[in-house]
């Protein structure tokens, strides 16, 4: 799935990355704690989280995310965007809760990727 | 690169918004190097769990990676409280954050099983009132 079809279908605002929403993605998790995300996720190119903290930004570029979807239309700071920006990793906003965002992604065929890691 | 290459950073106890900023440098450096995206994701997500440890427990630290051509080891070390029963603190769910901590996105309990899982070896020593040392190596995917 192009990043511009997530903003298509969470109808998002663009915070940082325009020149990147063509991109392909091809899994994605929703997650408010970040070592879930960082223990259970392992291709996902895009992370939908509640929280507007740096160690969003810093958590999805630790595992090599693409895309930040920032759910419930939270606004995220200035520096936070501007690290995302920094990062090279779109970030988008909507109004859509969680459950919603991550279902209406689902339905249309961006899937949940890797599991849990086992070495 | 038969010697090491090696970096140290001080880690920031009283200062959240920065907590996590040395694993994004390390991961920098990894990739200057050319390590596999793997390897330097292993490292820096190992590192990066270690770090918010020593923030949000331990009141800060230093870490010191050292880089060689086939390992890679961070050592991460603090003065803070110790851990008492590092069995119990191993196990995944298990945690002791205040809910300042967890609004934040932290405190699932997931950071030292993760850190195990992603290190090839992790050591953990530790006294209580006097501070703990995670020694974690890396071998480098060939
Ligand atoms: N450097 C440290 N100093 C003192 N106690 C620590 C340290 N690191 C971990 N602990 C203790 O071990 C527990 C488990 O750590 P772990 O990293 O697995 O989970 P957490 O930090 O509480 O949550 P998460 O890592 O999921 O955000 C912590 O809650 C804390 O009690
Ligand atoms: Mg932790």
């Amino acid at each position: 799935m192009k990043i511009s079809k997530i903003i298509e279908l969470l109808d998002a605002t663009v915070l940082c990355g325009e020149d990147k929403i063509e991109n392909e993605v091809h899994s994605a998790c929703g997650s408010d704690m970040m070592s879930d995300v960082l223990a259970y996720v392992k291709e996902q190119a895009v992370l939908l989280t509640g929280l507007v903290n740096l160690q969003v930004v810093r958590t999805a570029e630790m595992m090599d995310m693409k895309c930040i979807v920032i759910v419930r239309g939270k606004k995220p700071g200035n520096e936070v965007v501007e690290l995302c920006r920094e990062s090279g990793i779109v970030m988008l906003s909507t109004e859509e809760r969680m459950y919603v965002a991550c279902g209406r992604l689902y339905e249309n065929g961006l899937r949940g990727g890797g599991v849990k890691e086992n070495e | 690169m038969s010697e090491a290459i090696s970096f140290r950073f001080l880690i920031d106890g009283d200062d959240f918004t920065s907590a996590g900023n040395a694993s994004v440098q390390v991961k920098k450096m990894l990739r200057q190097l050319n390590f596999d995206a793997e390897t330097i994701r292993r490292v820096s997500v190992a590192m990066y769990e270690g770090e918010i440890n020593m923030v949000i427990h331990a009141n800060g630290g230093s870490a010191d990676v050292n880089v060689w051509n086939d390992r890679i080891e961070v050592v991460l070390a603090d003065s803070g409280p110790g851990i008492p029963d590092i069995d119990l603190a191993m196990q995944e769910g298990y945690s002791t954050a205040k809910d300042n901590i967890r609004s934040l996105g932290f405190g699932a309990g997931m950071g030292l099983p993760n850190m195990k899982r992603y290190s090839d070896d992790m050591k953990i020593t530790t006294e209580l009132g006097r501070g703990t040392t995670v020694t974690m190596s890396f071998f480098v995917n060939s």
